[in-house]
């Protein structure tokens, strides 16, 4: 019965979130100066042409009515009309969603890769200068932000060591067969693996440069919590039955050592998602990120307000599932 | 009798330092027989067990001597051999059975990892070897305390459970690290009863470490007396308790408080003798000429 009174108790704050950030962006993307109507016609229109397309798109209304007309559509699963690409939002947001669905996982398991690791080499080798030199690493990781970090790799190896691409998400040249949006997970079901090369070279770059700042705060909180359980009793005695090393980190410090890591990655992933919008335009990724900017340079209100309602509803799933996994991994929460 | 454990002329020093905080300690346990190891806190007492166990603090270095186990050098060892001979001849039972579980993984899988990783048993094997161990022990349900996590059990049976964790792989040695300091009184009658049985039975040598004689004139066949690092008394405990030789170790009997009359004997060790103790010390460390 806990269970299920938990799981209710989730939902109805994952309700309440989601029409939050509906309600706030709402009015604000319609308070802030700008007229999509004005970006869609050309200079010159007549006042009779604007009041026209303003009441067709229903931006004569007062701001409260606008909004229950949109809510009572959203409901429905209508979304609206996109006004700068006049198509409906869904299908337009859910087309570009598995892109940056596929670069973000990407990027995460970057991030837990090499922030895992160099944790690890470090509380294996803590006091050396191995430890001295992820230490600086992780300093130098965390102080510079991921678009500076996408501007040096795309400098680096888009430009003077030219081995991944800096631009788009495929190949323009490539002939697709895909069904789905997610390319990368449908070129390995496919068994293209040409395709999936050709994706991962263009996601690479975008990829690494969210990962970096995220790889170093996991680094760097993963060692700390390690070297901590190093001292403790349990540890100390599973030296004492013949466990070298290794195994006493892994098996024995790792399972404790990695909650607070955890709720972290959950916290800092819903930080990455929103540094996708940057990145993708800077690597002309077809993204939501990208096609976010874009919205908001046309004024675009309904796809604003479908791909901010988007990004909210992956949080509060992120948020969910970090809290699920926490209390699958510690089992002193499992029955509270 | 032949020693099982044989600690020559052990010296130990913090890193950088130069007081030695293991002044030439000398020390044997026979096989079967429980040797108490007594001293005030800070003296090094579980320093010599943590030395045995090869677990010392990194601050600490041994700079001189032997610790013979079995008659082989355990510090002439290379790590690896050491670690090894170690877990499989010699074994722990920790001062505070709240911290010595791991939280995250289950009793039963705490007891068995020795056996299967570093001794080689099937699981099977070791699951059966740790039923009968935990009924030893005389824990309930042994099945479902395998099943358990640590935080699902008191203190008094977490406490069982290292126990018989330790006795597992039939070890020549425990060194048994104030094993009931962190236990309620009720509970320790208890543990310290248990850990003298399950010695008996098993004819395990056992070093005893602990600042508590009372304890040591109910275990122990033997005792050596630590003061600040430098072996002050090696004895038979009824030996001991019949007439103690050292000034400090008087001195310490007298400081016991008697359950029989609790108020009469709190009295502090005397500072004359702590004072003839100390020059003791510094005599020592006068003639001792490292390498």
């Amino acid at each position: 019965m806990t269970l299920l009174r938990s799981i209710l108790h989730r939902l109805a704050t994952m309700a309440v979130t989601l029409i939050g950030a509906a309600v706030i962006v709402f009015f604000v993307i319609r308070v802030v100066p700008g007229n999509p109507i004005a970006m869609m016609l050309p200079p010159g229109a007549s006042e009779a042409d604007i009041a026209r397309l303003s009441a067709h798109y229903g931006l004569d209304r007062s701001i409260p009515e606008q909004f229950v007309i949109w809510l009572g559509g959203v409901l429905h699963g209508d979304f609206g009309t996109s006004i700068s690409l006049r198509q409906p939002v869904m299908p337009l947001v859910l087309g570009r969603l598995p892109a940056t669905l596929e670069l973000s996982i990407f990027a995460l398991v970057l991030a837990v890769i090499i922030g895992g690791a160099s944790a690890l080499a470090g509380t294996l080798w803590r006091g050396t200068k191995t430890e001295a030199a992820i230490d600086v690493a992780n300093g130098v990781g965390l102080s510079v932000p991921d678009f500076l970090w996408a501007l040096v790799l795309i400098l680096l190896f888009g430009v003077l060591l030219p081995i991944f691409h800096i631009s788009g998400r495929i190949s323009p040249s490539a002939d697709l067969p895909f069904v789905t949006q997610f390319y990368v997970f449908e070129s390995i079901a496919r068994l293209r693996f040409d395709l999936w090369w050709d994706l991962l070279k263009h996601m690479f770059m975008p990829a690494l440069a969210l990962a970096i700042p995220l790889a170093a705060i996991i680094s760097q909180l993963l060692k700390q919590s390690l070297k901590e359980t190093m001292h403790l009793d349990y540890v100390v005695l599973a030296r004492t039955k013949g466990y070298g090393e290794n195994h006493v980190i892994l098996s024995e410090s790792l399972p404790n050592a990695v909650l607070p890591t955890l709720t972290l990655i959950g916290v800092q992933f819903t930080f990455l998602i929103g540094g996708t919008v940057i990145i993708e335009r800077l690597f002309s990724y077809e993204g939501l990120g990208n096609m976010a900017i874009d919205a908001v340079i046309n004024r675009d209100l309904p796809l604003i307000q479908g791909i901010v309602l988007v990004f909210a509803l992956i949080f509060t799933l992120i948020n969910l599932l970090v809290d699920m996994t926490y209390a699958l991994l510690n089992p002193r929460l499992r029955n509270a | 009798m032949s020693a099982f454990l044989t600690i020559r002329n052990l010296s130990a020093m913090l890193r950088g330092g130069s007081q030695r905080v293991l002044r030439s300690v000398d020390l044997a346990v026979e096989a079967g027989e429980v040797r108490g190891l007594v001293g005030e806190s800070g003296a090094g007492k579980s320093m010599i067990g943590k030395a045995v166990l090869g677990i010392l603090p990194s601050a600490v270095s041994i700079v001189e001597g032997e610790i013979l186990l079995d008659g082989k050098n355990l510090l002439a060892m290379p790590p690896k051999e050491r670690r090894r001979t170690i877990g499989t001849v010699a074994a722990l039972i920790p001062q505070d059975p709240l911290t010595a579980l791991n939280p995250s993984r289950r009793i039963g899988r705490q007891i068995t990892d020795r056996l299967v990783d570093i001794l080689g048993w099937t699981k099977a094997n070791a699951h059966a070897r740790a039923l009968e161990l935990l009924d030893e022990v005389k824990i309930e349900n042994p099945e479902r305390v395998m099943a358990s996590y640590p935080h699902e059990l008191s203190g008094g049976m977490r406490q069982r459970v290292l126990i018989a964790s330790a006795f597992a792989a039939n070890p020549k040695l425990i060194i048994a690290d104030e094993p009931t300091t962190a236990l309620d009184v009720t509970v320790q009658k208890q543990i310290l009863k248990l850990i003298r049985e399950m010695q008996a039975r098993h004819g395990t040598a056992m070093l005893f470490v602990t600042h508590d004689l009372g304890v040591v004139s109910k275990v122990c066949q033997k005792l050596s007396v630590l003061y600040s690092g430098m072996i002050v008394e090696d004895r038979t405990v009824s030996d001991f308790f019949a007439a103690p030789r050292h000034a400090y170790s008087k001195a310490l009997l007298a400081a016991t408080p008697k359950y029989t009359d609790p108020f009469a004997s709190l009295l502090p060790v005397d500072e004359a003798v702590i004072a003839a103790a100390d020059e003791e010390v510094k005599a020592a460390d006068r003639g001792w000429r490292h390498g």
